[in-house]
């Protein structure tokens, strides 16, 4: 697999080797046993060593809910803010400071319910920001009502007669503001999760990664149809880029495009003509869109990198226009805008 | 109106003092804008000066409407005035419906010149006159001098071949022109600004300077207006001088400051009336460091200006009171991580949407206690367009210093009214200190300044500084996540002894008047003008009255308490229904009265005046 997107936004690598217990901070993690968060922290964590991130010029920002504890347990800096206004502090420390990397971590909730305005605008700016939204369809630290993204006809304390409420698809929305890379992992497949991680870190501009993640108290085994080992290969869709979309066991079923439909279709003896090709980096979302929709029972549910491109940034054109007045301008001269265009003297 | 009679080209000039115009038309008749050019020409002249912008909150009410009526008004004069005038002399009219609504202002003997075109049937019944007021002799007790603008304008822009709806868009300019000839203003301000805002347009350019040339020369050689005004130079300290606004003041202070401590400036905003000149402002100076970001609503203009002070900017957000209601959960973020911003709020008539355009005081008890649990924040209020500059420096030298949020109240009146501003040095201008740690070892991210209480500005990218912050209470010294009881009163008591403890570091309240004797008049912010000419004119008929205008809300000024023991009344004038008074009352026990009015205005100094009489009765 090769990796599109430039490394230029990358924090130089850290002057001293760092290892992931590095990353790990002093605080006593206080998620249920068992929790999915545990995994997605240690991978994050393993990441930020693999790529050799100095600590310093990492940043954690979070909002509120079980995934927004996040920061407390990163060795680096970290911010818990409000409850779903996470990506509007990301977005204000990267105007400020671009050179840092800042990492947005949210829910389900936090990030689509209450916070849904910012996540599509931030994704929609392709602002230099990495999103990660663990998705466990439930509200865990209030303690277990429905959620935007549980399925239909839910029973949650709020809800005792079922939702009825249709649920969002994160990467529906973030694909549908046109973010720049948008992806899906697991909290129960450590070696994809890397992989996606590793390649939002290495992205030029807002990185979008949905994962789902297992609430064991109010939501347990939500995922366990799709990412559960014994049957992920019938349920689930590996996407790579180049790669003819093929899943099952050995490879005997594949995606094929019916017109403006997918439709599953066996695959005789190995063979992929006519299959769909996975191309993360078309220009236009429109594919990457139709397998976001995809779901069970009547197609695998994709996983991997649905999308990634190259646009410019907010924060790189933000400088690019604060040069270019700079050049034409000459540096300000404060002296001078207080005068303004019109003054009198007073003798 | 005083007159001295003198000799000026074969015509009589008479001297005034002061005078106070009013241009008013439908809002697409660009009144705002011959107002700002004759304001510019009056600044060169030397005056003095105070302007009211009144202008509808719909941008085109329908055509000829009473809605669709914008006013600006200024007031000059050869010697110091405080405020926009409490009515005009001199009424502009381009319609019948700007006459309608204006005329209840003007006093008896008023001068009111018309645009007699457009006194037609269609508009006279669209502002609801049943009656042609030209020829009912409803104006009898005014000076009227009806001039054909309409078709006067089109006589004179005849040659340029220009359409019938261009040409008749310049007529603004020669209602302008006559109005320069009448009180003897030069031109060439004007002209200059027309031919470089058309440069690209020659046409509109020769055309507009054309119409504004014919209007001085109808003045200059009709005889049909005998009312010719001399206005001679104010007497005011030397040197360079400036026309400036609240909103272009306040824009350039936090540009100020931002140089004076080092800094970037981050302005985070989302477009509202009456705070988004501070955003255009504040766009055009990239190449002075400043980085806007129009957000996607006000709490993520917050929330990236909270971001931004994490990162080390000078960090500054600005709306009206309906967004501080969204952001208040925010500013208590703020509060809570102890990082300093600064938020502007352009007061305007409330609750609600309420009066987008006008002015009002209302959002004091928002600014201190709007928000949930024990929240508090410093605040400070400007009190003139010029003083938006150094409320700014300072709103930022206290945020910094005491590491917290900084409101800072101006208002719709401030934000849009002019005046001559005296241009500072930047030399004379005082540096902000600020300082980061480096220190690496055991950090402490809440380990206070003993002084100060504030704790350290750490900044991401810093190695061995790394830190959590955020929302939840917060352990004293180490910064950790702390649930302890004990911890959580101590640290309220702290965040609210660190704003207090600001009161050891700003200026005294200073009266203006006698400091001991019969009334202190109390104000704040916008109404200061009013408030100044309305106690001096108190003084001038011998009462015993001062006037104190606090600049900084939150803490008070320490010697605050004493100052208004000195006197036997002490009477709170605001735009509200008595915020800072009961602010006073609760703070000081004593029995202050309140002055207040709540409709969208500023205070007349007439009405001030009545006020302080009552309250001496």
């Amino acid at each position: 697999m090769s990796v599109t997107t430039t490394t230029s936004t990358m924090a130089p690598p850290a002057a001293k080797p760092v290892s992931k217990a590095d990353f790990v901070s002093g605080q006593d993690v206080r998620w249920c046993p068992g929790c999915g968060d545990y995994a997605i922290l240690a991978q994050v964590q393993k990441t930020m060593a693999d790529l050799q991130f100095p600590r310093e010029n990492v940043v954690f920002i979070s909002g509120i809910g079980c995934s927004s504890r996040f920061p407390y347990y990163m060795n680096t800096y970290g911010f818990h803010s409000i409850h779903g206004r996470a990506p509007t502090l990301a977005t204000g420390l990267k105007i400020a400071r671009p050179e840092l990397s800042v990492w947005v971590v949210t829910g389900d909730g936090d990030g689509l319910s209450i916070g849904g305005n910012h996540l599509v605008h931030t994704i929609r700016r392709n602002v230099d920001l990495k999103i990660l939204l663990f998705n466990n369809q439930i509200y865990g630290l209030t303690k277990g009502q429905y959620s935007p993204t549980s399925e239909q006809g839910k029973k949650t304390k709020s809800t005792p007669f079922g939702t009825i409420d249709y649920p969002i698809s994160p990467l529906c929305v973030a694909l549908g503001v046109e973010g720049t890379f948008v992806a899906r992992t697991t909290d129960t497949d450590l070696k994809h999760m890397a992989m996606v991680l590793e390649r939002a870190a290495r992205h030029k501009g807002t990185a979008f990664v949905e994962i789902y993640q297992n609430c064991v108290i109010f939501n347990d085994g939500a995922f366990k149809g799709i990412t559960e080992k014994s049957v992920r290969p019938e349920h689930a869709l590996f996407l790579e880029h180049g790669r003819p979309m093929l899943f099952g066991k050995d490879g005997t079923r594949g995606i094929r495009l019916d017109g403006v439909h997918p439709e599953v279709v066996q695959t005789a003896g190995g063979k992929t003509d006519g299959l769909c090709v996975h191309d993360e980096r078309a220009a236009e979302p429109t594919l990457a869109y139709m397998l976001s929709r995809m779901r069970n029972p009547d197609y695998p549910v994709p996983f991997g990198v649905f999308r990634a491109i190259e646009r410019p940034t907010y924060d790189g054109m933000l400088l690019d226009q604060e040069n270019q007045a700079t050049a034409k301008l000459g540096a300000g001269d404060l002296q001078k805008l207080l005068k303004g265009p019109e003054t009198w003297e007073v003798k | 109106m005083s007159n001295v009679t003198q000799t000026h080209s074969g015509k009589k000039l008479h001297k005034l003092e002061k005078v106070a115009v009013r241009f008013a038309g439908d809002s697409g008749d660009g009144m705002q804008l011959v107002g700002g050019k004759f304001t510019e020409t009056t600044a060169i002249c030397g005056n003095d000066f105070a302007t009211l912008p009144d202008f509808p909150a719909e941008i085109r009410a329908p055509t000829g409407s009473l809605p669709g009526v914008s006013g600006f008004q200024i007031h000059f004069s050869s010697h110091d005035i405080y405020t926009p005038g409490d009515a005009p002399d001199v009424l502009i009219a381009m319609n019948p419906a700007a006459l309608k609504v204006n005329l209840k202002d003007l006093p008896e003997n008023g001068i009111i010149v018309l645009n007699q075109d457009a006194f037609s049937d269609t508009n006279l019944k669209k502002a609801g006159y049943t009656s042609n007021p030209l020829e009912d002799g409803s104006l009898k007790r005014f000076r009227v001098y009806p001039v054909p603008v309409g078709r006067l304008n089109a006589e004179a822009l005849s040659k340029l071949g220009l359409p019938k709806k261009d040409a008749e868009r310049c007529k603004n300019f020669f209602a302008l022109g006559l109005i320069y000839w009448m009180f003897d203003r030069p031109l060439d301000s004007t002209i200059g600004w027309i031919k470089d805002k058309f440069k690209k347009v020659p046409g509109i350019a020769d055309a507009n300077e054309a119409a504004l040339k014919a209007g001085y020369f109808y003045g200059e050689t009709t005889e049909l207006i005998p009312e010719h005004y001399e206005i001679p130079q104010a007497r005011v300290a030397p040197g360079l001088y400036r026309k400036i606004s609240g909103n272009e003041a306040a824009a350039l202070g936090f540009v100020a400051a931002a140089q004076l401590a080092g800094k970037q400036l981050f302005y985070g905003s989302y477009p509202i009336t009456p705070a988004s000149d501070i955003l255009h402002e504040l766009a055009i100076h990239k190449n002075l460091g400043v980085r806007t970001f129009q957000a996607e609503d006000e709490i993520a203009a917050i929330g990236a200006t909270i971001g931004a002070a994490f990162g080390g900017a000078l960090a500054l957000t600005g709306t009206s009171g309906p967004g501080v209601a969204l952001k208040s959960e925010a500013i208590g973020l703020a509060v809570m991580t102890e990082l300093p911003l600064v938020i502007v709020n352009v007061q305007r008539g409330g609750p609600s949407t309420g009066l987008p355009t006008k002015t009002e005081q209302a959002d004091l008890l928002q600014a201190m206690y709007g928000r949930n649990g024990e929240c508090p924040m410093i605040i400070v209020a400007p009190a003139t367009p010029g003083e938006c500059f150094h409320m700014a420096i300072e709103a930022a030298r206290l945020a910094v210093k005491y590491m917290g949020p900084v409101m800072f109240l101006s208002d719709g009146f401030l934000a849009n009214s002019a005046e001559p501003w005296q241009v500072p040095r930047v030399e004379d201008l005082p540096r902000i200190d600020v300082h980061h740690p480096t220190v690496e070892g055991h950090f402490q991210p809440y380990l206070r300044n003993p002084e100060t209480l504030a704790r350290p500005w750490a900044l991401p990218g810093t190695p061995g500084l790394e830190h959590r912050i955020g929302g939840l209470e917060k352990e004293d010294g180490s910064g950790n996540v702390s649930y302890d009881a004990e911890n959580h009163q101590h640290m309220i008591h702290t965040r609210a002894a660190k704003v207090a403890g600001a009161a050891k570091d700003i200026p005294p309240a200073k009266v203006a008047g006698p400091d001991h004797g019969e009334l202190l008049l109390v104000g704040w912010g916008g109404t200061y003008g009013a408030l100044r000419a309305a106690a001096e004119e108190a003084r001038a008929k011998g009462k015993s009255v001062a006037h104190l205008h606090l600049r900084h809300l939150n803490p008070f000024p320490a010697n605050l308490g004493d100052v208004l023991t000195n006197y036997k009344r002490v009477l709170v004038a605001e735009l509200n229904c008595g915020q800072l008074l009961s602010m006073i009352r609760a703070k000081y026990l004593i029995d202050a009265k309140g002055l207040n009015k709540v409709k969208g205005k500023p205070f007349q100094v007439v009405e001030v005046l009545r006020g302080i009489e009552e309250a001496m009765r």
